[in-house]
């Protein structure tokens, strides 16, 4: 177990290390000078230029600029944002929150609910119930999500007909509003729609892997022996099924919370949700080195982190991984 | 295990089970609820609210050179002078009145009497003149107006009513500074970090302009308040909200909704489509830019070293004039701008009256194949049996055209301009790539035509400069101040004559024959002048001015006149009576359907059971 542990741990900050390090190549190949990006349709005279080219530090040999970077690292120090000329980790921390909120609050629901339709569906595969089921998840999770993001604020937010308007049409807050109860229900309002496009898009690949799996234990032995005991069917699904085929699912939730970090950046945009998603999409047509290096760092290590979450998870949900 | 245990177990578990998701259901429900609150930000005072999407660099005037909180800047520090809401032409604003030395070199400017900061202190020369004085001796301090001060010898603050430049050479544009004047008492202890300190860390700010910069959260919102005591006169609304929209469809719903009462940037689609919106009013005013196709002259440096792929072909006036006949500008306008824009001609747009220049019917390039054919023949570019032309050297003439991603434009007029140099026999591979890579290769000069676009101003200087030779690179391949590797001696003697003249019409005569220089070179060629799209809630503001006037815009403005004269329209508040009606309407029908589903479930799970 100890062995297990130690070398889940050890895989893991490998991988950090070389994230670190392949992020400073990265985005040197990136075509496009920021200084040029940063000073376009301003009066700049050539001396401003290379005043800035001096003050970003891209005037340095890429060795100097380099060294520089692992140096700043080794402190957690991430850089100034060539854009914001704020420190990179202030700026990330501003926005981590926005992403966590939108992103954690659709995975958790978007499991649960892929979960439950997962194992229904799987339980009474070929009923109606499946296949409308399968069908909605399918068809939803091949929706654009910024097109299903529109169509909820023309829908929700607007209003069409008898429909009202409930929900804003972007934003995480009201500029403005005070009081804990009123600030509490803005900052949910706000994450309604958002969070509906999210769970409507990514729900559907945990209900058919829970489905799929589920499946695959349906005709085994133990299942049999379990009926025969005289368990409920009910039962047998949560007690015994169920339990065996949850290992694929939460491997792949543990590391989608990983991407849709990074990845939610459309439904980010469609809703002006200030996450991490469209601040990456602003550094990219900098292109804000420092910016897009630290976002990267983040991003790999939220992958990274919830890999190995989902490793040191095996164990307590499958003992034969304990005896492994 | 008993039946009657095990049914227990199953009424109690369903329950449970259902509890959860009822409770993701209630979290959903519980805003349907809060989005009936009342505003009362908005019932307490009057709050205009913009959509933007524009990036904040630095709220800091030393550092700023983002659009948008350069406009912030506008808003909340006064300048010397502003430009007139009617026509641009440059009027009083901190300074009230100005004189020239008999030499060009010295401006006297006397600076209005009885102005003062938001925090209460008078506004004095001495605020002036510190400003500029810190953007000329530091370095971080002039990042972003640094250019407005590099020809000023000195600065200095006589008495507290009078500040005097004088200059290195004589210089138009002093009355054209756009650079934010700050009050020195707050600002001295932050000359020791100017360079990183983004002025978003107190707020209010003390500012002396007709709003004070009140609240900010990155990519959220930037709030203004009105400035009570604004020498020209307190703003009627009481807030400015500027509200991201990152998407602009979901602007222009949140405009349809209410939610903002501002937006701009319209594409002709959303522009037409919010015609029939209800409490909408509707602004098309022409606009500041120009869109131009750059033809490749043959990149060099300043001192004239030659490098870049450029075609050969190109350095014939002749060829280029061919390319412009063969081009229906004003085909481009109906199609990609849906009519709305103006067909090419000068360098700077009509907007700006004083200093458009519109070439006469004899020398305009209209749009003729056949007169370009004619060009090209005499130009010893014959064609072939398959009907392209070749070199006169046998190979065929091809040119290259590089478009930007980012400006979706760019790929549609490429198909178009591709089609009509092909039918006149000039091959075209076309390159839509993105803006970085595009800057790449322009700055490498591997291009032979591509399309640009710039702001201008209502002072020309600047988009003047960019053409000059000393705009050019000082080493191959380097980014550098201009655009187009443009060198024309003609022209340069002519820039140099209009920065000297500090006579607006003369100037404005020099500036008029440059832009005839640059049209009959053919290297910068403007192929339409985009309007502006604009649309505001007409029950949320009554009425407010234009620039310039009687069409004009209202946002973008040089100035702040739009939203300082904005007035209040009838429906200050939303109303909030149906909307709460509504809304618990919603939170009923959610928690019923999410009820009967629950029912219907555990009667169905109960059959189960029986099976």
């Amino acid at each position: 177990m100890a062995r297990y542990l130690a070398a889940k741990l050890a895989g893991a900050s490998v991988s950090l290390v070389a994230v670190a390090l392949t992020a400073f190549f990265l985005f040197r190949v990136l075509p496009g000078d920021p200084v040029r990006a940063l000073t376009r349709g301003r009066p700049t005279s050539a001396a401003q230029l290379a005043q800035l080219r001096h003050q970003l530090g891209v005037d340095r040999p890429l060795a100097a600029q380099f060294a520089d970077y692992l140096l700043r690292l080794t402190h957690g120090d991430l850089g100034t944002s060539y854009q914001y000329k704020t420190s990179v980790t202030g700026l990330i921390g501003e926005h981590l929150w926005a992403t966590v909120y939108l992103v954690g609050t659709a995975t958790l629901l978007s499991a649960v609910l892929g979960l439950r339709s997962g194992i229904r569906s799987a339980w009474r595969h070929g009923s109606v119930g499946d296949r409308v089921r399968t069908g909605v998840a399918v068809v939803l999770w091949s929706v654009p999500s910024f097109w299903l993001g529109l169509l909820l604020i023309v829908v929700l937010a607007v209003g069409v007909g008898p429909v009202p308007g409930l929900f804003p049409t972007g934003g995480a807050s009201t500029p403005g509003t005070h009081g804990a109860v009123a600030v509490l229900t803005d900052r949910l309002t706000h994450l309604a729609l958002p969070c509906l496009t999210l769970v409507a898009v990514i729900y559907a690949q945990y209900a058919l892997t829970m489905r799929a799996s589920l499946l695959d234990e349906m005709g085994s032995d133990y299942l049999t022996t379990a009926r025969a005991k005289g368990l409920r069917d009910d039962q047998v699904r949560r007690r015994h099924a169920v339990p065996n085929a949850l290992l694929p699912t939460v491997t792949l939730i543990f590391v989608n919370v990983g991407f849709v970090v990074s990845g939610s950046v459309l439904v980010e945009t469609v809703f002006s949700w200030p996450g991490l998603g469209s601040l990456f999409y602003e550094a990219l047509s900098v292109p804000d080195l420092p910016l897009l290096e630290g976002l990267f760092v983040v991003f790999s290590a939220a992958v990274i982190l919830m890999n190995l979450l989902a490793d040191l998870l095996y164990p307590v949900l499958d003992p034969r991984v304990r005896t492994a | 295990m008993s039946p009657d245990r095990s049914v227990n177990r199953r009424a109690a578990a369903g329950p449970r089970r259902w509890l959860a998701l009822a409770a993701a259901c209630a979290a959903l429900a519980v805003p349907t609820v809060a989005a009936t609150r009342p505003a009362p930000a908005r019932a307490a005072s009057r709050t205009l609210t913009i959509a933007t999407n524009g990036s904040v660099d630095s709220l800091s005037p030393f550092l700023a050179q983002r659009a948008l909180p350069t406009y912030i800047h506008r808003l909340v520090y006064d300048f010397l002078t502003n430009y007139d809401a009617h026509d641009f032409h440059p009027v009083p604003a901190m300074a009230t009145a100005w004189s020239t030395s008999a030499d060009k070199l010295v401006w006297t400017f006397t600076i209005r009497d009885g102005m003062t900061w938001s925090d209460g202190q008078p506004v004095t020369a001495d605020d002036v003149a510190w400003t500029y004085r810190l953007m000329m001796t530091n370095r971080d301090a002039a990042t972003a107006n640094g250019n407005f001060v590099a020809n000023f010898r000195s600065v200095t603050a006589p008495d507290p009513r009078t500040v005097v430049v004088t200059l290195n050479q004589p210089q138009a544009t002093m009355l054209a500074l756009d650079v934010p004047v700050v009050p020195r008492h707050v600002w001295e202890s932050h000359v020791a970090d100017i360079g990183t300190f983004n002025n978003d860390t107190r707020f209010p700010v003390v500012g002396d302009g007709p709003f004070i910069l009140s609240g900010y959260a990155k990519n959220q919102y930037i709030e203004l308040t009105a400035n009570p005591t604004y020498w020209r006169g307190r703003p009627a609304f009481d807030r400015l909200v500027f509200k991201y929209y990152k998407d602009s469809d979901a602007a222009v719903e949140a405009l349809r909704k209410g939610e903002v009462d501002f937006v701009d940037h319209l594409t002709p689609a959303q522009y037409d489509a919010l015609r029939t919106a209800r409490h909408t009013t509707l602004n098309r005013s022409p606009g500041k830019s120009f869109y131009a196709l750059a033809v490749n002259p043959g990149a060099t440096t300043t001192s004239g070293q030659a490098f870049g792929d450029g075609n050969p072909a190109l350095h014939d006036q002749r060829v280029r004039q061919a390319i412009m006949h063969a081009i229906d500008t004003g085909a481009l306008v109906r199609r990609t701008l849906g009519g709305y824009g103006e067909a090419g001609g000068g360098y700077l747009p009509p907007i700006f009256t004083a200093n458009h220049w519109r070439p006469d019917a004899s020398a305009a390039y209209a749009y003729d194949p056949d007169r370009a054919n004619r060009l090209l023949d005499a130009a010893g570019y014959h064609r072939g049996a398959d009907g392209r032309r070749t070199t006169p050297d046998g190979r065929p003439l091809t040119l290259r055209l590089l478009g930007q991603t980012q400006r979706p434009a760019d790929a549609q007029n490429a198909t178009y301009v591709a089609e009509w140099l092909k039918a006149v026999g000039i091959e075209v591979t076309t390159r839509i790539v993105d803006q970085g890579m595009l800057g790449d290769i322009e700055t490498a000069g591997n291009y032979d035509l591509a399309f640009d676009s710039w702001i201008t101003n209502p002072d020309p200087d600047y988009v003047l400069s960019i053409q000059t030779c000393g705009a050019r690179p000082a080493t191959a391949g380097a980014t550098f101040p201009g655009d187009d590797f443009i060198c024309d001696p003609d022209y340069d003697a002519l820039y140099a004559r209009q920065i000297a003249e500090y006579d607006p019409a003369a100037r404005a005569a020099i500036v008029r024959q440059m832009q005839q220089r640059l049209y009959a070179d053919a290297y910068i060629d403007v192929l339409y002048y985009p309007d502006i799209l604009e649309a505001y809630r007409s029950d949320r503001i009554a009425g407010m001015d234009r620039q310039p006037q009687p069409r004009g815009m209202y946002s973008g403005q040089d100035g702040y006149w739009s939203w300082w004269s904005a007035k209040p329209g009838k429906r200050s508040a939303s109303p909030t009576g149906p909307a709460v009606l509504a809304g618990g309407v919603a939170a009923l029908v959610i928690l019923g359907v999410g009820g009967g589903l629950v029912v219907a479930r555990r009667r169905r799970a109960a059959a189960d059971d029986r099976e």
